[in-house]
């Protein structure tokens, strides 16, 4: 449908015209991909919360062994992801604006909150009443809460990778060509999309 | 030129890349090296897997231990088992015609993401080798392909651990390239190309792959679960901790039931590319097809627990599970009546091609027939571990998916080569296979019937026999391999010429010379159209009226 384009005029519109359309095309399969993968990666946790379902509604604990879990770490956490999101959406639309000045800050406030999540985590971690290897509900619960907080390390390792990449010039993140940041932040949506149904199956079942 | 190709999002153009045969030995991102890649070394595992059948067989002989260890026999299984599966049919039918044809129908240049490609295809090899090499160093996993705990759990760790490194690194594999043949059907058609026009092994990749990206990484969890379980002594799946072993069973079995289909739709896609070009017909039923293809992947996603009748499960998921499970037969025997319908009436050449199909027809019959025996529970019950199950899994895997690899590599082998195979070798083989398989299995059915248990080295006296005329079918299989081998290398070298398209083929791969051009196509893409535009009579048609496309589809 595009083969009308004049490519070999010289006019610098066109060219531009043509790399926003090339940008466009593999910016598109390119994201659809990553939203594959994270379907691919969103049936793993399926799988983790299935099990611990099933433990709960099967595996009832002997006497005694039950522990609630503290709700007012886990809900900070909460929140923290659900703000990074946010900032990170601010970061996407300061350089949909060429602001790299702005959007660096943003990714930055974005990866703090993201390091904070961890800390929390663990701190919360060295705090529970119970270890790995205690019961069923301990071991599933390490391995989905690790698991997620495993996801949040990789998806600030990104953040930083795309901060590094939206310098001013010379950067790959720019106003036409955002692919990485847009990556990263559809990959930080969906690992805070998780914690949410994380926090409701295991905090407040 | 360039803004068309930019617009069909061909995706990032390869390299500089080794030519000749050498780049078949590097790490190259072209769709069809890739193809190439996948066929053979999913070709040497069998011929591992394979001999590790014969070395079963063997044992099998007499009824008493005495041509190995137990413990030997048992990590002969497991291996046997898991390079059967997870090396060798699922990367050829996915991986190999996946990646070499796929592109071709779509109209593309090459698959979405050709790097993302070659990882997943050079995760097969070091995995492979990993697996086997267990074997040598530390004695490999002992507790059948599916791993059961608490029996994964308290045999020796080394193995087990290695085995699940080595699944996990194939479904990785398998995933990649789940989302690649994903994003090259939807985004990289052909403008102009709609869905309803595709070659039906499109509609096969793209539910197989539906059924990947479901399935497979619930699969990866439990395993790096039952992994904790053995190096960590956590007590997910062990009873002696607390631990439950059903929630293992419904998570494997919630992968490795649709893994059955993983291994037989893309058989079926193909399938329904050979058999309208042989017996030069439209392919009947287009869209019946195409909804079948779906139907068997949402009723796939929702059988897995028929496996499981036997663990205790509640009677009202027993008789959800078969329900479900029978509904199959429902879009299975739709696609049956339609290849039948395609062949009817047909100019059917019988060549090896063709052959093979027809094995397959055959033999998916049965092992689906047996199928749905299997899903009544008091049946089930009887039965359960004994070779009854052996034989039903074989005559689907083995009858269906591997029957059709060789029906595939006749019929694309002048594509790969440029050169014809020896058809007569071809038939000898097709013959030969036939029989020593339904002689190997076909026995085995009613060993289970009467009792004889799976998964073990010493049996009551009285299935000798019988056992005896199973490894003879088996020693004929393994014969069979003989003239295939000596068939494709020899014709690789002196076979006649091909020419582009030696079955006056309609899907485009067929419109490009034999071997394809880099690229695929040398100049302009051509238009992907009426794949199965055969033969129609001229006097059954109003030609003013009808287009070829909707004749096709109607199937008339
Ligand atoms: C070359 C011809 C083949 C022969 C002679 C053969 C023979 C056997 C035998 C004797 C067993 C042991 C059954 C038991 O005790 O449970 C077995 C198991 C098995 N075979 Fe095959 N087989 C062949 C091909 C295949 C193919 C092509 C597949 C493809 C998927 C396959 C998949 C399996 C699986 C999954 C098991 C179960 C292993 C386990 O229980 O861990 N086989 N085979
Ligand atoms: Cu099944």
């Amino acid at each position: 449908m595009t083969s009308t384009l004049p490519v070999q005029s010289k006019s610098a519109d066109v060219k531009e015209q043509v790399e926003k359309q090339i940008n466009k095309a593999h910016g598109d399969h390119r994201i659809f991909g990553l939203a594959i993968f994270l379907t691919a990666d969103a049936m793993t946790f399926a799988g983790f919360f299935a099990a611990y379902l099933t433990f709960k509604a099967v595996n009832p604990l002997p006497e005694g062994t039950i522990y609630e879990l503290e709700l007012l770490l886990p809900t900070l956490n909460t929140v923290l992801l659900l703000v990074s999101s946010a900032t990170f959406h601010s970061a996407g639309q300061a350089i949909r604006n060429s602001n790299h000045g702005r959007c660096r800050l943003w990714l930055l406030v974005t990866a703090a909150l993201g390091i904070a999540f961890l800390t929390s985590q663990m701190f919360e971690y060295f705090t529970l009443p119970f270890g790995l290897t205690d019961n069923l509900y301990a071991s599933t619960f390490f391995a989905a809460t690790g698991f997620h907080g495993l996801h949040v390390t990789l998806g600030t390792l990104m953040i930083f990778i795309v901060w590094w990449q939206a310098r001013e010039a010379g950067g790959r993140v720019t106003a036409n060509n955002h692919f990485p940041l847009e990556a990263a932040e559809l990959y930080w949506h969906f690992v805070d999309g998780i914690w949410v149904v994380l926090f409701v199956i295991f905090y407040l079942l | 030129m360039t803004a068309t190709i930019a617009s069909r999002g061909t995706g990032p153009r390869p390299r500089l890349q080794p030519t000749g045969w050498l780049r078949y030995f590097s790490f190259s991102v072209d769709h069809k090296v890739i193809g190439l890649q996948y066929l053979v070394c999913g070709f040497v595992f069998y011929l591992v897997g394979g001999a590790l059948a014969g070395a079963i067989r063997t044992e099998l002989i007499s009824p008493v231990a005495d041509f190995m260890a137990r413990d030997v026999y048992n990590q002969v299984l497991t291996l046997h088992g898991t390079v059967m599966i997870f090396l060798w049919i699922v990367p050829v039918v996915n991986g190999a015609f996946g990646n070499y044809l796929i592109p071709f129908y779509v109209g593309a240049r090459d698959m979405a993401f050709p790097r993302l490609n070659a990882v997943a295809f050079w995760l097969i090899p070091p995995a492979g080798l990993l697996l086997v090499a267990s074997y040598f160093i530390t004695g490999a996993a002992q507790s059948g392909w599916t791993a059961y705990p608490p029996l994964s759990v308290t045999t020796p760790a080394t193995g087990q651990i290695i085995w699940i490194l080595s699944v996990l690194l194939l479904g990785g594999s398998s995933i990649f390239g789940g989302i690649n043949f994903i994003a090259t059907i939807l985004k990289l058609r052909q403008p102009g190309l709609k869905l309803m026009q595709m070659p039906m092994y499109c509609w096969a990749m793209l539910g197989t792959s539906i059924l990947v990206i479901a399935s497979t990484p619930v699969l990866a969890g439990t395993l790096v679960l039952l992994s904790f379980d053995i190096v960590a002594h956590t007590g997910f799946f062990n009873p002696a901790l607390g631990g439950n072993v059903v929630v293992y069973q419904h998570l494997f079995w919630f992968y490795s039931h649709p893994a059955v289909y993983i291994m037989v739709l893309p058989a079926f896609g193909l399938v329904s590319e050979i058999l309208p070009v042989h017996a030069r017909k439209p392919l009947f039923g287009y869209v019946t097809m195409v909804y079948s293809i779906m139907g068997i992947v949402v009723l796939g996603l929702i059988v897995w627990a028929h496996h499981m009748f036997t663990s205790g499960t509640p009677p009202w998921m027993r008789l959800f599970f078969t329900i479900a499970t029978t509904f199959i037969a429902v879009p299975t025997g739709i696609k049956f009546f339609n290849w039948l319908a395609t062949l009817w009436g047909g100019r059917i050449s019988l060549n090896s091609a063709v052959l093979f199909s027809c094995g397959f027809i055959v033999n998916f019959v049965l092992g689906g027939i047996t199928g749905v025996a299997l899903a009544q529970v008091p049946f089930d019950i009887h039965v359960h571990d004994t070779y009854f199950v052996v034989a039903h899994f074989h005559y689907i895997v083995f009858g269906g998916s591997v029957f059709i690899i060789f029906a595939s590599v006749y019929h694309w082998y002048p594509k790969f080569t440029g050169r014809m195979l020896n058809e007569d070798l071809g038939r000898f083989h097709c013959m030969l296979t036939f029989i020593g398989f339904n002689l190997c299995f076909g026995p085995q059915h009613w060993l289970g019937l009467n009792g004889m248990p799976r998964r073990v080295s010493e049996y009551d006296p009285q299935f000798t026999l019988i056992n005896q005329i199973s490894s003879v079918g088996a020693l004929l299989m393994a014969i069979s391999t003989l003239p295939f081998l000596w068939n494709v290398i020899q014709s690789a070298i002196s076979g006649k010429i091909a020419g582009d398209n030696p079955w006056n083929a309609l899907t485009p791969e067929w419109l490009t010379s034999s071997p394809p051009p880099v690229q695929n196509w040398a100049g302009e893409t051509p238009l992907v159209e009426e794949p199965y535009g055969y033969g129609v009579p001229i006097n059954a048609i109003d030609l003013s009226a009808t287009s070829g496309r909707d004749l096709w589809r109607s199937g008339k």
